[in-house]
C-alpha cells in the first residue's frame, strides 16, 4: 500500500531525511522509531503529501504522491504531531467539516462520525468546544479526524503522545485492531508500544534507516539476546564466574543483582548455551535458584544504534 | 467531489469561525460607527447640500486601509501557527480551491458589512433624489476595492505565523497602493517625475479606479484592475504557501 523509494529531504544544508526506503503491506503496523529529530515526522510529511520530497518517490496505493496528490491524500488518513484542529469548533462541528472534506454526506456522514465517536471515546465531549478540551481529548478529537473516512492507509505521527496510560493502552489497542485491515505507519519513541502494537519496526537516526524487522527480529540485535542468567548457590562467585567463563560458546560473564550472566560468543553459541550451563551446574553441584534466557532488551538495541559514538563510548 | 463542494466546504468552516468568534460582531459595529462618523461628520454630508453618497465613498480607501487587514490577518497565518495548515494540505484538496474558499468567505464578511450600511441609502433617498445608478456603482466599486485589499492581506498572512506583523505588512503594501494615486501625493509627485511616469505610477493604484465608481461610471479598465489585483495575489499567496511546505 505504501511503498517509498530513496527519499530524501534537506532543509538548507540540513539533510533531514537521507535516502529513506521501505513498503508497508495492508494488514501490516510499521512502528517508526528514532530518538528526536531523526526525521519520523519529516518522512511522515512527505507520506502524505504536506511537503515536497527533494529527492525519492511515495507511492499510495497505485498512485504516486507528488504526481497525483488528490488520488493518494484520499486513501490516508493522518494524525499529525501536534494533532491540529480548530479550537474554535465543537468536536462534532470539527468531524463533520472532516467528513464533509471526504465527500462524505447524508446517512453514510452520520454514521461515519458515529463510528469515530465511539472509536475515539468522546461522545462525552462531542457537543464541547475543542478549546475548552484537554490534551488527550484535543488529539483524540484529531485521530477521530483520520479515521473518519475508514481510509486504507494510516500515517499517525506519536499518536500515543500527551495521552495518559489508560488512553496510550486504548490508542494501541485500537492501532492494533485497525491494522488488520489497513497500511499503518506510527511514529513513537516508546519502546513498549512496538510490541504492544507493530508487527514490524523501522529504526531511524539522523535521517537514514539503521534497523528494520520484526520485534522479535531487533530484539535479538540485542547484546543481551540470548544470554543466559543464573542465580545459583554451592561455590562462591569467583568461582562460578571462572567456571562459566571457560564454557566453550561463552564470550564472558557478568554479575548483575546478585546473578551470573554469561553472554554467548556469537548467535549460533546462543541456543545451546542454556543447556551447557544446566549442564555445568549439574557437574559442580550448584543448586540452581533461577535461571533464564534473555530475549534481549529494545531500549538497549535503540540506545546503542542511535547513540552518537562520541555518547557510546565512555569517556576517558 | 467537485471543486465546487471543496471550495463551499472550507468557506462555510470560515464563516461559521468568523461568527463564533465575538470579534465578528466588534468588527461590524466598528465598521458601521465609523462609516457613520466619516459620512456625518468627517464627511460633511449635510454640509453639501446634496442628494449623494460621495461623503460615504470618499472615505473608504483609507476606511479599508485597517479595517480589511483586520478581517484578513488571520486567514493564513492562523492556520500556520495552529498547526492547521498541515491537516488542510492533507486533505484531498488542490491548494487553490483552499485559498480561493477562504477568500470567498472572508470577502462575503466583508460583503455583509458593507451591506450593512444600507441605512445611508435609506436616508440619502429620504432627504433627496439621488441617483440610484451611481450609488449602487459606489457600492460595486467598494466590493471590489475590498476584495482587492482582502487577497493582499491573504498573501501578506500567508507570510508569516503572526497576525500582527501580517497585518502590518498588508497595511504598508496597500499604502503604497493608496498613496500611489493620492492626488496630493501625485501633485507632489510631478515636481520631480514626468508626468507620463506619474500616471502609469498612479495606474496601479486602487485611488484611480476607485474613482469612476464613485462617480457612476463602470469602466471595464477598472473593473480589471480590482480583478487583477485579486488574482495576483491569491495567486502569490499559494507560490508563498507551496515554498513555506517545501522548507
Ligand atoms: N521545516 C523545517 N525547516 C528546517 N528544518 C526542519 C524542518 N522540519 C524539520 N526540520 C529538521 O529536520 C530534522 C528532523 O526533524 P523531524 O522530522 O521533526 O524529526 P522527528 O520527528 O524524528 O523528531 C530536525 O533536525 C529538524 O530540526
Ligand atoms: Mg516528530
Amino acid at each position: 500500500m505504501i511503498r517509498i523509494e530513496n527519499l530524501a529531504k534537506t532543509f538548507g544544508a540540513k539533510r533531514a531525511v537521507d535516502g529513506v526506503s521501505f513498503a508497508v503491506e495492508r494488514g501490516e503496523v510499521l512502528g517508526f522509531l528514532g530518538p528526536n529529530g531523526a526525521g519520523k515526522s519529516t518522512t511522515m510529511r512527505m507520506i502524505t503529501g504536506f511537503i515536497p520530497p527533494t529527492e525519492g518517490t511515495v507511492r499510495v496505493g497505485a498512485h504516486d504522491v507528488v504526481e497525483s496528490p488528490l488520488q493518494a491524500k484520499r486513501l490516508i488518513g493522518y494524525l499529525p504531531e501536534a494533532a491540529p484542529s480548530y479550537p474554535d469548533m465543537t468536536v462534532e462541528g470539527f468531524l463533520s467539516f472532516a467528513a464533509d472534506m471526504r465527500g462524505l454526506a447524508g446517512d453514510t456522514k452520520k454514521r461515519a462520525i458515529g463510528r469515530v465517536v465511539e472509536r475515539c471515546f468522546l461522545a462525552s465531549v462531542i457537543h464541547q468546544s475543542i478549546d475548552t478540551l484537554s490534551k488527550g481529548y484535543r488529539h483524540r478529537t484529531c485521530l477521530a479526524q483520520a479515521l473518519i473516512h475508514d481510509p486504507e492507509v494510516l500515517i499517525l505521527d506519536e499518536p500515543t503522545d500527551g495521552l495518559d496510560p489508560n488512553q496510550k493502552h486504548e490508542v494501541r489497542n485500537l492501532i492494533r485492531e485497525l491494522g488488520a485491515s489497513k497500511a499503518i505507519v506510527f511514529s513513537t519513541h516508546i519502546l513498549e508500544e512496538v510490541d504492544a502494537a507493530c508487527s514490524r519496526a523501522i529504526i531511524i537516526d539522523r535521517g537514514k534507516i539503521v534497523a528494520n524487522g520484526t520485534p522479535a527480529e531487533l530484539r535479538a540485535m540485542s547484546v543481551f539476546a540470548g544470554a543466559v542468567t543464573l542465580q545459583a548457590s554451592g561455590a562462591d562467585t569467583e568461582t562460578m564466574t571462572a567456571k562459566l567463563a571457560a564454557l566453550d560458546g561463552v564470550a564472558r560473564v557478568e554479575a548483575v543483582d546478585g546473578a551470573l550472566r554469561a553472554y554467548p560468543r556469537d548467535s549460533s553459541a546462543s541456543g545451546r548455551l542454556v543447556r551447557t550451563v544446566v549442564e555445568l551446574a549439574a557437574r559442580e553441584g550448584w543448586q540452581l535458584d533461577g535461571l533464564r534466557t534473555e530475549e534481549g532488551q529494545l531500549d538497549e538495541v535503540f540506545r546503542r544504534i542511535t547513540l552518537p559514538d562520541t555518547v557510546k563510548a565512555p569517556s576517558r | 467531489m467537485s471543486a465546487g463542494h471543496m471550495i463551499s466546504t472550507i468557506a462555510r468552516r470560515e464563516l461559521t469561525s468568523y461568527f463564533a468568534s465575538p470579534v465578528a460582531y466588534v468588527f461590524l459595529v466598528i465598521f458601521l460607527l465609523l462609516t457613520g462618523f466619516f459620512t456625518f461628520t468627517a464627511g460633511a454630508f449635510f454640509e453639501r447640500g446634496e442628494a449623494s453618497l460621495a461623503s460615504f465613498f470618499m472615505w473608504h480607501p483609507w476606511l479599508y486601509l485597517v479595517l480589511v487587514p483586520a478581517v484578513g490577518m488571520r486567514l493564513w497565518s492562523e492556520e500556520r501557527r495552529a498547526g492547521t495548515l498541515e491537516l488542510l494540505f492533507t486533505l484531498p484538496i488542490a491548494p487553490w480551491q483552499a485559498i480561493l474558499g477562504k477568500f470567498l468567505a472572508s470577502w462575503l464578511f466583508l460583503a455583509i458589512a458593507l451591506g450593512l450600511s444600507f441605512p445611508v441609502i435609506l436616508t440619502v433617498n429620504v432627504l433627496g433624489e439621488p441617483d440610484n445608478g451611481q450609488i449602487l456603482a459606489g457600492y460595486l466599486g467598494s466590493l471590489l476595492m475590498a476584495g482587492a485589499y482582502l487577497a493582499v492581506t491573504c498573501m501578506t498572512s500567508a507570510m508569516t505565523r503572526n497576525q500582527v506583523v501580517s497585518f502590518i505588512l498588508s497595511v504598508v503594501i496597500l499604502l503604497f497602493l493608496i498613496l500611489a494615486g493620492f492626488t496630493p501625493v501625485t501633485d507632489l509627485l510631478v515636481r520631480w517625475a514626468s508626468p507620463a511616469f506619474v500616471d502609469t505610477v498612479a495606474a496601479f493604484s486602487v485611488m484611480t479606479h476607485f474613482d469612476g465608481f464613485q462617480r457612476g461610471v463602470i469602466d471595464s479598465r477598472d473593473l480589471l484592475f480590482f480583478l487583477s489585483v485579486i488574482g495576483f495575489a491569491l495567486f502569490a499567496t499559494g507560490v508563498i504557501l507551496r515554498n513555506h511546505r517545501a522548507g
